[in-house]
């Protein structure tokens, strides 16, 4: 095995026993970057010098006894989330050479912590996509098919993991950005309920779904980070403390699911979905069983309404959020003839199509005359999502389900029609709307060899049970051990 | 329901966005499509739900604390503006002489 893919379990294992040291396992990713990245495009900016400097403070802490779970492990981050010192763009030209000088909360986390940056990770503009492709520099390429979008909007994030360019990487979910990416590249994926881990540094795109989470080679990889990452910030009065996860409590339960009642919502399975991403979600929930759960078979009526209510309430939100960018704090300014020519210039030049898209259609739903029939109206809804889910886990511990319809599709293929893209996020949508977590596991392969998900949902705070049973399914598979078919150069 | 190209240069506006003639017809027809299957909420019978702003059940948040903390120092501030002079961002005037 070569460094490249170790977990972070595995690497910290060797970091503690000297056997590699954190600038060993830095230069081997480096690297590995370096030869595969300007194929791929997962990462934005490669911080090399700053990562081996980390890499060598972690190896004087090793030296000195110290023993942390991420001390001296290589991650990246999604170019969302500030880090100070280091170009943070959000994918977008107007954040083209904007330069934090601050963390976000997460990255001054895992950096006291003692984690290696390598670098920023490409994602959809401002978060907004389900492909990647929406980013100004260009789309990611999925590592299990090239000519294929690895989904979105932390696509740079799932290809840094599946191809092994980090341990880890943290990525953001508004609407199914870390769960989608994960599930259409192979790799863990877990979307945080609402409020877990700090939004403090997140450049916004929805405050009211907006979470931070970590792709991850497996789950036991998955708790480890939300243990570092969670909890209360006085900087995100959104944010609470909670029972702490505890990774070791993932052992303890073995591989027997004895006891736990897993729900199977019938309108996961309804036409649209690819067969082989039905033949394969079935066969994990039929192996669920195996391991000891009961399944019960529920109902989620509201299901196809995600979508509508999210792409009301995301893009009024997001229209709200994105106003400041207006070419004066910081970013990109195109001088016009007055301020608000200058404002109109500015955005019009800075934001690429898809922001403009949702910018305006968040407009016009918060607009005067239609804010009761759009926007009232999607969040009166959203309540009754939410109330499906609470019903749902008066019966069930989790709901086992699909991560999205379709594994990875065609470059090009849905950039010109932009409903069709939103369909790509029908399954992961509802849980965003309701705040609750959930994650996504590799189950299987198409009949073209791509990856396929499996998505385990949990009520709000859950994650220690969602992550218990998750651990179950890959103690007694190993689709998360498959690596896609990298040619080297 | 269909947006008109007046519609949407409306919005635009309201968005501080310029748009050229081409992404205009583009979203007008691109925002129609959205807006009907957006329509799908129109007929359901929903009068008496509250709606969810946020799912946490919280209200009002105070400040923890009134404590004396560092800010953010001025040259930090001003380090990604497009335009300052030293102590203040640099921008056009708001009001012009015609006001």
């Amino acid at each position: 095995m070569t460094f490249a893919a170790l977990t972070i379990r595995e690497a910290r294992e060797r970091l503690r026993r000297r056997q590699i040291s954190s600038v060993e396992l830095t230069q081997a990713f480096l690297a590995r970057i370096g030869a595969l990245n300007p194929r791929l495009n997962a990462y934005l900016t490669i911080t090399d010098d700053e990562a081996l400097e980390m890499a060598r403070q972690a190896d004087a802490r090793i030296q000195r006894g110290e023993d942390t779970p991420l001390l001296g492990v290589p991650i990246a981050i999604k170019d969302v989330l500030s880090t100070r010192g280091v170009r943070t763009t959000a994918g977008s030209r107007i954040l083209a050479n904007y330069v934090p000088t601050w963390d976000a909360t997460v990255v001054a986390r895992l950096r006291a912590l003692g984690a290696v940056f390598l670098g920023k990770l490409n994602c959809d503009e401002f978060a907004m996509g389900s492909s990647t492709e929406n980013s100004a520099f260009g789309p990611t390429r999925n590592p299990w098919d090239e000519t294929r979008v690895p989904g979105g909007s932390s696509g740079g994030s799932a290809v840094a993991v599946a191809a092994d360019l980090c341990c880890a990487a943290l990525g953001t979910d508004t609407g199914g950005s870390i769960r989608q990416p994960a599930a259409l590249c192979g790799v863990t994926g877990l979307k945080n309920s609402y409020g877990r881990v700090s939004r403090y540094g997140l450049i916004a795109f929805a405050s009211s779904l907006d979470t931070v989470g970590a792709l991850t080679k497996d789950v036991y990889d998955a708790a480890i980070m939300l243990q570092a990452m969670e909890g209360r910030d006085p900087q995100d009065s959104t944010s609470v403390d909670v029972s702490p996860i505890d990774p070791t409590r993932l052992e303890a339960h073995g591989a027997s699911l004895a006891g736990v009642r897993v729900g199977v919502p019938k309108e996961y399975f309804t036409a649209g979905i690819q067969p082989d991403v039905e033949r394969a979600v079935r066969a994990a929930i039929a192996h669920l069983q195996a391991l000891g759960a009961e399944l019960r078979e529920i109902s989620l009526p509201r299901t196809p309404l995600g979508l509508p209510v999210y792409y009301i309430i995301a893009p009024a939100e997001a229209s709200a959020n994105l106003a400041r960018f207006d070419g004066v704090k910081y970013g990109l300014r195109v001088q016009g003839a007055d301020l608000i020519d200058t404002y109109r210039r500015t955005r019009g030049a800075g934001f690429g199509p898809e922001v403009k898209r949702r910018i305006m259609l968040g407009t016009y739903a918060l607009s005067a005359g239609y804010y009761d029939a759009y926007y009232i109206r999607a969040q009166k809804v959203r309540t009754l999502i939410k109330r499906d889910f609470e019903q749902a886990f008066e019966h069930v511990d989790v709901i086992a389900a699909p991560v999205s319809p379709t594994t990875a599709f065609p470059l090009g293929a849905k950039v010109d029609d932009p409903l069709q893209m939103y369909l790509a996020d029908v399954f992961t949508l509802p849980v965003s709307l309701a705040g609750i977590c959930g994650i996504s596991v590799p189950c299987g392969f198409d009949a073209d060899g791509l990856p396929i998900g499996l998505q385990l949902i949990g009520p709000a705070f859950a994650e220690q049970r969602v992550l218990e049973v998750a651990h179950a399914y890959q103690q007694t598979t190993d689709f998360h051990l498959k690596k896609p078919p990298i040619r080297m150069p | 329901m269909t947006l008109s190209a007046a519609e949407v240069e409306h919005i635009a506006r309201l968005a501080r966005l310029s748009l050229s003639e081409d992404e205009l017809a583009r979203y007008a027809r691109q925002l129609s499509a959205i807006l009907d299957y957006a329509s799908q909420l129109a007929g359901l019978d929903i009068e008496d739900i509250p709606p969810t702003a946020t799912v946490l059940p919280i209200h009002s948040v105070m400040r923890e604390g009134d404590e004396v903390r560092a800010g953010l120092p001025r040259a930090d501030a001003l380090r990604n503006a497009p335009d300052t002079d030293g102590v203040s961002f640099v921008v056009q005037a708001t009001f012009g002489d015609e006001e």
